[in-house]
């Protein structure tokens, strides 16, 4: 990666232009009146094809993707994105679609998300499903507001708090404040599980659901999940799987099975369609039977003659969540990556990420601290290393500062890797959180490792070449304080 | 077991990690999951398709969609959409990355985003914009919620009834579940009534109102006065836009407006069955810290070089928990790159033939179908690509026959008009094509 510090607005220069727009209408002015009419004129560069394409192309070799090398980045999947995928969603006919045009004429578009919802079913065991939540979070608020619709429905109205894990993904609680819950934390227990004591006397007739994350971020399977179902359910209320860490269980063992009502998936995650450095994503809902009438609309349904049709509006659906069936761009690439799976290489998914991430956590726990030791899912957390390189005098001050759990996470990058998820989950103050994937050969999980631990000595030896990591790549430890303090959050003229 | 070209391990690695691990089997690394809830594999599902299946298996269902010419908007138009930027966001360097929080080898995608928030304020006239959302009605609903956040004691919000429906029934999804009370402001002939709205403002209690800038019925509106009588009762004026259409006409800034939403899909974005496209919000620098999602900003590295990062976090869910000012993580990074690319290309002049174009073709059929004798003008307000008139034939007669043609036009609005949409796609041959059909048909 080389450092290069154009912005387009700096590559401007009046009179050239990237477009080619058709010849047409020709002495035909614009028509709006002067009081409906721009006064400044907007301030887009003015730039030629080629310095476009340069400047792009500049700023992606700053970039580090998963075809860049390895990415263990916890909780966030990232698996390889196949390319097939790529030139399905690209297809004409279905990027010309308008989202309303008449059901007669995308009759294959509708049997896209038919057969999507038949693929998900089956694999989560839930009964039906709704694409058009556009990411994870977004699934999740309207998950819950298809818990609510539910509860709402049945004349309970008095179900207003959600019970949230204090291991969970910082969307779970936020997601529920937006849709009107309160929020009650359940504590979890030294092994890392919900505190099943803990969550007894949280349990009332106020309550609306649970979410859940199994396995939780710290990778670790809830074991006493049955029991949390029936305590749950036993006081009305739903429990909602946070589908983030599905990935372990793929071809295993199914949310639906294990009593949940609600979840969500990350096709972003999951089902290999790519993160594009932050979205566009697609995080679709699936629920059990008796909650189908609850799901958002627009949704396909089936008519008796085969022909699909899009239900718009139903009375019992929680609502509208987005502008029409979701990103169905993204739900194409993760169809053509269910297709290419096949039931027999999906018996294979999940638990080849779950080999790959015990695989590391046995070969790097005499060098970082292990807080839990159990086999993990598809990821598990460290917290921090166990010689951080920090010395002390004989009075006990400190005489040499030690490397943290960031200084790790950037000097990584220094050997051409990404950073894991760090400083999450919340539980420990250095957690280290690797999500290695099934896509990667034990060739680069073996290097991985390697690096690591060559990092571990490097810390016990000069934790100081730790903290003025990373050397190699084209900026280095940009000052956030200032950034968040005199904030400069769009181009001006004067700043080039 | 036969080899699958996405997974890497042959037999023998497995055999040597699980030895590592010290576990029998793959099956033994699901030893903590209860007995009950491993599946038996039989799950209903195909076995695998090679990749010369995968394309015959979607070509046969792509065969089943209709290819139409598109004149129809509401919320998606069928703009053109230039090579360079589907190119330029098929690099997996932007595509497979993830959020950029390693600021070191995140530079490209902070970048983009720092020139999309440039790119937003400017066709907006605000002062920042965020990173992007999933969409324009999703963007309105966060609005609502930055309105109420900067709005104390305030608890109702409205809207115009000249907004979109999708826009509209979003809105009050999330107001629902928030607990907002809604109020609508209706129209006076295909314009947001500013009389509606100072009756509806009396109450005190409003924390904000949302207007379309171009409405449902493709009338540029005119906002002269609604600034003061919203920041007179101390609310905040949200605008809904088009923003392909800001580059001409009069911007939530220069009408005093505190935010401005709206979907990006204009800006070339295929249409794509509905998604993925782009929610954009920007606002008064006084709101930036109620403002939901990423935002971008521009920092110096320890050796003094200009470099951007994920900026005042503190608003986010990650840190924030229940009290940050949204849920949203993930949203449309990567389209927001692609809009980057378009407006550069297109730069000031593109922009403004794109909206000369789509207008003359709009106004040409406009005319051409009053001519036609099938038609009346509803409203005669100023309108840029889209328009509404009242049909002598029923709609969905006017659909099929249009639809039997290959045109995929006249929407029917909820008062039973019908919507056309034209872009610089289409030249007057095919307009006068559409216009013939109707003529043909013997209506």
């Amino acid at each position: 990666m080389k450092y290069y510090d154009k912005l387009i607005f700096e590559l401007s220069k009046e009179g050239r232009c990237g477009y080619s727009l058709p010849d047409a209408w020709k002495g035909v002015e614009l028509d709006l009146p002067e009081q409906l009419s721009r006064k400044s004129p907007a301030g887009l560069p003015e730039v030629s094809e080629c310095e476009v394409v340069r400047h792009y192309t500049n700023l992606s070799q700053m970039n580090f993707g998963v075809d860049s090398g390895f990415y263990p980045l916890g909780s966030c999947t990232m698996k390889y994105n196949p390319k097939i995928n790529e030139e399905i969603a690209a297809m004409p006919a279905f990027c010309s679609l308008h989202p309303l045009q008449p059901e007669s004429s995308v009759q294959g578009a509708l049997e896209v998300y038919w057969n999507m919802e038949k693929a998900l079913s089956a694999i989560t065991g839930m009964a039906a499903f709704s694409f058009n939540p556009c990411a994870g979070a977004h699934g999740e608020l309207s998950g819950l507001m298809t818990m609510r619709r539910y509860h709402e429905l049945r004349g309970d109205s008095a179900r207003t708090k959600v019970i949230v894990p204090d291991s969970a993904h910082g969307t779970n609680p936020a997601s529920a404040a937006v849709c009107g819950l309160e929020v009650v934390v359940v504590k979890s227990r030294p092994d890392g599980l919900v505190d099943v004591e803990d969550l007894k006397p949280l349990l009332g007739n106020d309550i609306a659901g649970i979410m859940m994350t199994n396995p939780n971020t710290l990778g670790l399977f809830e074991k006493e999940i049955k029991e949390i179902a029936a305590l749950v359910h036993g006081c009305g209320g739903l429990l909602y799987y946070d589908g983030a860490n599905m990935n372990p269980l793929l071809g295993v063992v199914r949310p639906g099975d294990m009593g949940f009502d609600i979840m969500h998936l990350n096709l972003h995650k999951t089902f290999s369609t790519p993160h594009g450095g932050g979205g566009p994503g697609s995080g679709p809902i699936g629920v059990a039977a008796r909650l189908a009438d609850c799901l958002p609309r627009p949704r396909v349904i089936r008519e008796a003659d085969g022909r699909f049709r899009i239900e718009s509006e139903k009375d019992s659906s929680a609502g509208r969540v987005s502008a029409f069936m979701g990103n169905f761009g993204i739900i194409l690439r993760a169809y053509s990556y269910i297709l290419s799976l096949g039931r027999r290489n999906l018996l294979l998914a999940g638990k080849l990420a779950t080999l790959n991430a015990n695989y590391i956590k046995e070969e790097l726990r005499d060098c970082y601290k292990l807080p839990i030791d159990s086999i993990c899912k598809h990821e598990f957390v460290f917290d921090g290393l166990i010689d951080d390189g920090s010395r002390k005098d004989a009075d006990g001050n400190e005489t040499r500062p030690g490397a943290t759990t960031l200084d790790v996470a950037k000097r990584l990058l220094d050997y051409g890797y990404h950073a894991p998820t760090i400083y999450f989950p919340l539980l420990f103050h250095q957690s280290i959180m690797i999500e290695p994937t099934e896509t990667e050969s034990k060739e680069s999980i073996d290097a991985f490792i390697a690096v690591m631990k060559k990092i571990a000595a490097e810390a016990a030896e000069d934790p100081m070449l730790l903290k003025s990591a990373p050397h190699n790549t084209p900026v280095s430890r940009p000052d956030e304080t200032t950034a968040a303090r005199q904030p400069i959050l769009r181009w001006e003229a004067t700043q080039a | 077991m036969a080899a699958f070209s996405y997974f890497p391990h042959t037999p023998e690695d497995i055999r040597v990690m699980l030895d590592r691990i010290g576990v029998a089997s793959l099956d033994a690394l699901y030893a903590d999951v209860p007995a009950e809830y491993v599946h038996d594999g039989n799950f209903e599902l195909p076995e695998p398709k090679s990749e010369q299946e995968i394309r015959e298996f979607f070509a046969a269902l792509a065969s089943k969609n209709l290819p139409l010419k598109i004149f129809a908007g509401a919320g998606a138009c069928d703009h053109y959409s230039p090579s360079v930027a589907q190119y330029l966001c098929s690099r997996s360097e932007f595509s497979t990355a993830y959020t950029p929080y390693q600021a070191e080898i995140s530079q490209g995608t902070l970048r983009y985003i720092f020139e999309f928030q440039s790119l937003i304020c400017s066709l907006s006239g605000m002062d920042v914009a965020n990173a992007s959302m999933y969409d324009g009605p999703t963007a309105a609903a966060e609005a609502m919620f930055m309105a109420l956040a900067s709005t104390k004691k305030k608890t109702r919000f409205l809207l115009s009834e000249t907004l979109l429906p999708n826009v509209r029934e979003v809105v009050a999804t999330y107001a629902h579940y928030h607990g907002v009370e809604l109020g609508y402001i209706a129209h006076c002939g295909g314009q947001t009534s500013l009389d509606a709205l100072k009756a509806e403002l009396e109450k005190d209690d409003v924390a904000g109102v949302l207007l379309p800038s171009v409405n449902r019925f493709g009338i540029v509106e005119d906002f002269s006065g609604f600034a003061e009588a919203i920041h007179g009762q101390k609310a905040l004026a949200v605008a809904y836009c088009d923003p392909s259409a800001l580059a001409v006409v009069r911007t939530p800034g220069e009408w005093d407006f505190d935010i401005a939403v709206g979907d990006g899909q204009t800006l070339g974005i295929p249409l794509c069955f509905g998604g993925p496209y782009v929610g954009f919000m920007a606002c008064r620098k006084d709101y930036v810290r109620k403002m939901p999602g990423r935002i971008v900003g521009q920092t110096l590295d320890h050796d003094g070089r200009r470099c951007f990062v994920l900026t005042l976090q503190a608003r986010e869910q990650h840190i924030r928990r229940e009290k940050a000012t949204s849920n949203i993580c993930s949203n449309q990074s990567l389209m927001a790159l692609y809009v980057t690319i378009y407006l550069s290309l297109m730069g000031p002049e593109g922009m403004k033939e794109v909206n000369r174009l789509s207008s003359a073709g709009a106004h040409y059929l406009h005319d051409r179908l009053l001519e036609s004798g099938l038609f009346e003008e509803v409203f005669d307000k100023p309108f840029l690509k889209e328009f509404v008139l009242r049909s002598k034939v029923p709609a969905a007669r006017l659909q099929q026959v249009l639809l039997d043609a290959g045109f995929f036009a006249a929407l029917e609005t909820e008062e039973g008009l019908v919507s056309f949409c034209v872009t610089e796609k289409h030249g007057k041959e095919e307009i006068d094509a559409l216009v013939n059909s109707l003529k043909e048909a013997e209506l």
